[in-house]
């Protein structure tokens, strides 16, 4: 894989880290750890595996996209600004009263969002009737669920996990963000949901694992998912929950808290470092 | 037609007379199509009939996805689950985004007869009800059922409609009849009373009217079958003329159709509410003809509780 292709994602996925910090921030809440964990995935997806218009938000042969670990939607905003669906400047009202962006995803109102989700493990199975009408339709469109590690404690998640198997949605990706943390903990220790491998298998999955920070590991698992017929695909992304800010790093307590002025500062800092570290052109 | 069909039979066959028409339309269902009668759809078109097994929560979020892809999806299963089990999802994958499901429960309240308390759905219109945007329908018998289920297809948004296991009188089939999302029918005048009711309780106001009558009590009959929105309309213009009013539902006497007018006579025009129903009580096992009897969900019940509005009146 081209290495210039690597880095642009690599940059954009600090841009969307960036904009995840400066959402929180103004809003004074949300949930910057599990945002910050699925950056590179949101990057990969949005800036090269989804066939999305931006001119032509709701095209039906799109792909489609749910979040369905809902409040990192301000990973979703953040990518979604960059892509051009809504102006940049409304991260910064993130969370407040009459402004567009919901503190979890809202479809009739925000463009690009192509399901709204935040109580847990709807929006797995919203996506999957997405690929279910891919298929009833006769359209070649895929279908990507994004579900945390902590999420899919929801009953309705293997539900969903049942059901894809069963009709054989081989145009539908889960993507679990397996960061090994939520609000109370480490996922293994609160509610142990792993191995993730053996059980989706068990349930007929297709199962890729992957380091979920490593572009190129991610682009190969989106192109080895979309070659496996008759099964669904998962892969199960490794991830650090916070990653990108060294103080939120692998930290259960910066699930769903915003930096204090010092502390948006210094992540700012290290981000904008990190990002011209990785050269070319702002 | 027969004489008396269960709603859900209604219900089964117009979905099967949709599927010719309109070829969005696809059926879910929890393992209970042939008690939902969704199997009639099933067996026509299997190819558009979706068995999700009994995992309701997957299924109601299965028919948001698939709605916001341009299916029209009816979701079925007993009223206990669609609207107790499953409200967070027809809430939030739903209701939220305002999609374009019907959900479609049958075997609600008391009339479920054996099965008892765990299946006899007296809350699922208070529940519903209060989602932002859901159209709640309730209707009374198989005519009204059909066609509650055309109405939900032209209409585009979320719809909860009602449907009951026990076969009931056909009261609806006359040339003039006409259903409209929204709008109650006016099934007979009177000047002492206003009996409002829906579902099973319409034809049993019928009969309560009658009985009103040799007492030399005129009762004017209002069919609400749409509890949201309510035709607040029809039923405070007839509270004008009355001054009194009865409301009769197979529900618990909380939060549903009787709730639904007592706030709308409360806010344009307070006359006495009295409210006819299953009393804030769990059902119980039996023949659903002698429940129907023990609870009092009957004519004799309704016409205690006219005469109480009366007595109310100042």
């Amino acid at each position: 894989m081209e290495n210039e292709k690597i880095l642009a994602l690599q940059k954009i996925a600090t841009e969307i880290r960036l904009g995840i910090v400066e959402a929180v921030f103004n809003a004074k809440s949300g949930h910057p750890g599990g945002a910050l964990s699925s950056a590179d995935i949101l990057a990969c997806l949005y800036f090269s595996e989804l066939n999305v218009d931006v001119n032509n938000p709701k095209d039906e042969n799109r792909d489609r996209f749910v979040m369905s670990k809902g409040h990192s939607c301000p990973g979703l905003y953040s990518a979604l600004a960059l892509k051009g669906y809504f102006p940049a400047t409304e991260l910064k009202s993130f969370r407040h009263t009459g402004a567009l962006l919901q503190g979890h995803p809202d479809m009739k109102a925000i463009s690009g969002v192509d399901m709204s989700a935040g109580s847990l493990g709807q929006g797995f199975s919203c996506a999957c009737g997405m690929a279910l009408a891919a298929k009833l339709n006769g359209k070649d469109y895929r279908t990507y669920a994004l579900v945390g590690d902590g999420e899919s404690q929801e009953g309705q998640v293997w539900e969903a996990i049942m059901f894809a198997a069963h009709y054989k949605l081989d145009n539908l990706c889960l993507i679990i963000d397996n960061n090994g943390l939520q609000i109370d903990g480490r996922v293994s220790d609160v509610m142990n949901t792993m191995p993730y491998e053996s059980k989706l298998e068990a349930f007929g999955w297709n199962v890729i694992t992957i380091d979920g920070h490593n572009i190129e590991e991610i682009l190969d698992a989106f192109k080895k998912a979309k070659r496996v017929k008759g099964k669904p695909t998962a892969i199960v992304a490794k991830t650090v929950k916070g990653k990108g800010v060294s103080f939120m790093e692998d930290q259960a307590s910066w699930h769903g808290k915003a930096p204090n002025e010092e502390q948006y500062n210094q992540a700012m800092a290290e981000l904008t470092a990190y990002k011209n570290s990785l050269g070319g052109n702002n | 037609m027969a004489d008396k069909i269960a709603t859900r039979e209604a219900y089964g066959n117009a979905l099967a007379e949709l599927g010719e028409i309109n070829k969005d339309i696809v059926v879910l269902d929890a393992d209970l199509a042939e008690a939902t009668k969704t199997c009639i759809f099933k067996k026509k078109f299997p190819e558009r009939f979706i068995d999700c097994g009994i995992a309701e929560n997957n299924m109601f979020s299965v028919a948001a996805g698939l709605s916001t892809c341009g299916k029209i999806p009816f979701a079925s299963t007993f009223a206990m689950f669609a609207a107790g089990r499953s409200f967070d999802q027809v809430r939030n994958s739903i209701g939220y985004p305002h999609l374009n499901v019907k959900i479609c429960a049958t075997h609600a309240g008391i009339s479920v007869g054996e099965d008892g308390a765990t299946h006899q759905c007296n809350e699922d219109i208070a529940l519903m009800r209060t989602i932002p945007g859901m159209v709640v329908i309730n209707p009374s018998d198989g005519v009204e059922a059909r066609a509650a289920v055309m109405a939900a297809v032209e209409y585009n948004g979320p719809v909860y409609i009602r449907f009951g296991r026990l076969a009931l009188p056909i009261i609806n089939n006359n040339e003039g009849y006409k259903f409209e999302i929204g709008k109650a029918i006016k099934m007979a005048e009177g000047t002492d009373v206003t009996i409002v009711a829906n579902g099973m309780m319409v034809s049993e106001a019928l009969e309560a009217k009658k009985i009103l009558a040799e007492e030399g009590i005129s009762a004017s009959v209002i069919n609400a079958h749409t509890v949201k929105p309510l035709d607040v309309e029809t039923i405070v213009s007839d509270a004008k003329k009355t001054g009194a009013v009865v409301v009769s539902e197979e529900h618990n006497i909380i939060g549903g159709l009787c709730s639904a007018v007592a706030e709308a006579i409360g806010e344009n025009y307070p006359v006495p509410v009295v409210r006819h129903g299953v009393e804030d009580v769990f059902g119980k096992s039996g023949p659903a003809k002698e429940l129907i009897e023990y609870y009092g969900l009957n004519a004799k019940g309704i016409v205690e509780k006219a005469k109480k509005a009366i007595s109310l009146k100042k």
